[in-house]
């Protein structure tokens, strides 16, 4: 095991596709001799060149169109969409053809494409380069979602990501960018469909993921010496769902907090949700609560940003109120 | 390089068989045998001849809602065609994708596109990968005068001359998308070629009914792209006499001026042309003929097939494995 930054996990991995592979090529913003906007894909460009470090114009729409006509060609282009607000000029291409191509063309082509985009807010970055979007692309089908918030994910997951035949979205995150976790020496891969229980408990179940998984592994620490035991469950992948792995510790605790940095309404929380309300209702002593952003755009001011954001506290507060029912 | 009577003639019985596939598609909507809606080339058929006769068979297009005629002039197989678009499982996509949605990988035929604009940069990446990959294809990618008013044309004409890719541009220019006319729509005039100036992608325009200069053009521009002097663009001029869907009722315009078009009709001045060049009236009935037949003999047996299972609606969605060529 050796200690890296998330983003140098990121780094390792492109690092390692694009020399396992050379139809691997990167597509993206200022991804050259800038490294990227927060400099993950840095050293890239020097060490492979121009003709796989495709560096593009502002041009999302159309780069992610581009990204999607290679990859039905047999390449395998990892696009870069510097802020996930940005997505928004992406999204058609990811709709309308990435996830639909394979079906909709009868499986005589495959789109192995992954969009990297990091998500959720660094501190007054403000409304348009703030948002955590993944609900935007867990409800389209034929595209897979996965949040990672280690370094060791992010690193085997990305690897695995670039393999996929299918389009992958890729959520990384500003704030975990320069968090610093254990990875494994040597080459490794992860499944993109599976959960990650990172801290086991018997109390209560906090359900998260990104940015939020290290805020929830926080709270379980300050509420551990007061007898409470959480357990942190980790989705990773959006879509699917791991199910097997939520489900489980449900049935174990009882009690469920989901907590996200996306918006309240029409998330990933309240997909999972419905699921256990579905599943596990025999299960639950307590009704599933969720946390998330208030449905507001993040205002830049940092004192305002907290307002909006989902903070430690509010899932202290959830907590408490899970507990007092009896 | 001059075209021989065969091959003329050749041409004329594609251009027949696309009119024919399409007339035979407005009657099946008629007696309610085709759902949806669906968009036809009549009267656009020799700028689809033109271009994808001027081209390789192993150069690999990229269509749009329109692709009938694309499809037919790169020879897919007409029975597959029609059954895709009667939504039976013998179709190309098992009747996932229907009219503006069809792919033939085995024809390097990588799609019709329902989204106006959206297969542009899906051909830039095709072509991106042809340079990756160091092969002598090119891409040549279908769009309308409507489609370069979206932002993915301007930035994709802007990234392929940037990066030199093998991609022809070519927009069937028939004066409207949907309702809106180019003059209310392209400014400047209503044309497109003057639009590549500004990517210094070299651009043309020219008649798009005249199957021969189609064909000339096309095959000349493909040899320069292919010889790595970077994109260009065709602006071919047509109309479409017809509706922009079904059967329409085209409120937008006159019918005088329909009138004026159908005068320019490639099925009607064509057949004279060949008669000029040498060709007699029996051959080009039989190419006429032939043509018909096939489409009405693939028009059976597609009627005669039946639509897939819940297991093709709900299969598919997630590939196991890379299929990509
Ligand atoms: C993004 C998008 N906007 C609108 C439409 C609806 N639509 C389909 S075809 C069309 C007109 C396209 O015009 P043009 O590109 O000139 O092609 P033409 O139909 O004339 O062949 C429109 C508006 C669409 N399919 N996709
Ligand atoms: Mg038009």
């Amino acid at each position: 095991m050796r200690e890296v930054f998330y983003s140098k996990a990121v780094n390792e991995a492109l690092d390692e596709e694009l020399s396992r592979d050379s139809s691997v090529i990167m597509i993206g913003e200022d991804i050259g001799c800038y490294g990227g906007a927060f400099g993950v894909s840095k050293g890239l460009w020097e060490k492979y060149g121009a003709e796989r470090i495709w560096e593009t114009p502002i041009s999302e729409g159309s780069i992610t169109g581009i990204a999607v006509g290679a990859a039905m060609m047999g390449m395998k282009p990892v696009l870069e969409i510097m802020f996930m607000d940005f997505v928004a000029l992406a999204l058609d291409q990811m709709m309308n053809s990435a996830g639909k191509l394979h079906y909709m063309y009868g499986e005589q082509v495959t789109v192995p494409m992954v969009l990297r985009t990091p998500g959720g807010a660094k501190g007054g970055y403000g409304p348009s380069h703030s948002q955590m979007l993944s609900n935007l692309f867990v409800g389209i089908p034929g595209l897979k979602v996965v949040a990672p918030s280690t370094p060791k994910q992010v690193k085997g997951l990305l690897k695995s990501a670039i393999r996929d035949p299918n389009p992958v979205v890729f959520i990384e995150n500003k704030r975990l960018y320069p968090q610093k976790g254990e990875i494994p020496e040597g080459e490794y891969l992860l499944p993109l469909d599976k959960a990650e229980v990172l801290s086991e408990g018997t109390d209560i179940t906090l359900i998260s993921y990104s940015s939020m998984t290290p805020v929830c592994l926080a709270v379980k620490n300050a509420l551990q010496p007061h007898g409470i035991n959480l357990e942190v469950v980790d989705l990773v992948s959006l879509q699917p769902l791991d199910t097997d792995t939520i489900f489980a510790s449900v049935r174990k605790t009882g009690r469920v907090i989901i907590v996200e940095e996306a918006c309240l309404t029409g998330g990933v929380a309240g997909e999972v949700s419905a699921l256990i309300a579905e599943h596990c209702l025999d299960s639950l002593e307590a009704p599933v609560i969720r946390v998330g952003a208030a449905d507001a755009p993040i205002p830049s001011s940092l004192d305002l940003e907290k307002f909006v954001l989902p903070q430690a506290d509010d899932i202290v507060q959830a907590v408490k109120r899970i507990r007092e029912w009896a | 390089m001059q075209l021989s009577t065969d091959q003329l003639l050749d041409f004329y019985h594609l251009m027949v068989k696309i009119r024919s596939f399409e007339e035979t598609l407005g009657s099946l909507f008629s007696k309610g045998l085709l759902g949806g809606t669906s968009h036809f080339c009549i009267g656009q058929e020799a700028s689809a001849v033109g271009v994808v006769q001027g081209v390789r068979d192993t150069d690999w297009l990229v269509s749009n809602h329109r692709g009938h005629g694309h499809l037919l002039a790169r020879r897919l197989n007409v029975y597959r065609v029609m059954a895709e678009l009667l939504g039976r499982e013998t179709g190309y996509c098992f009747g996932r994708g229907g009219s503006q949605h069809m792919c033939s990988m085995d024809e390097h035929f990588l799609g019709t596109n329902g989204i106006t604009g959206g297969g542009i940069p899906i051909a830039a990446g095709a072509a991106l990968a042809l340079k990756c990959q160091k092969s002598d294809s090119i891409v040549v990618v279908f769009f309308g005068d409507g489609a370069s008013n979206q932002g993915t044309f301007h930035e994709t004409l802007n990234i392929a001359s940037l990066w030199k890719l093998p991609i022809m541009f070519v927009c069937e220019n028939n004066l409207y998308g949907m309702s809106n006319p180019v003059k209310r729509s392209v400014a400047g005039g209503g044309k497109v070629a003057p639009r590549a100036a500004g990517y210094a992608i070299p651009a043309q325009t020219l008649e798009g009914r005249d199957v021969e200069l189609v064909w000339k053009a096309t095959r000349e521009a493909a040899e320069r792209i292919r010889n790595g002097g970077g994109p260009e663009l065709l602006e071919l001029m047509t109309y479409r006499l017809c509706g922009h869907s079904k059967s329409e009722p085209r409120v937008y315009r006159t019918r005088e001026e329909e009138d004026q078009m159908a005068k320019l009709d490639p099925l009607a001045t064509f057949p004279k042309r060949l008669l000029e060049l040498g060709c007699t009236q029996e051959q080009i009935d039989d190419a006429a003929n032939s043509a018909r037949k096939m489409v009405e003999d693939a028009t059976q047996k597609a009627l005669q097939d039946e639509p897939g299972d819940r297991h093709v609606a709900l299969s598919g969605v997630f590939a196991e494995e890379e299929v990509s060529k």
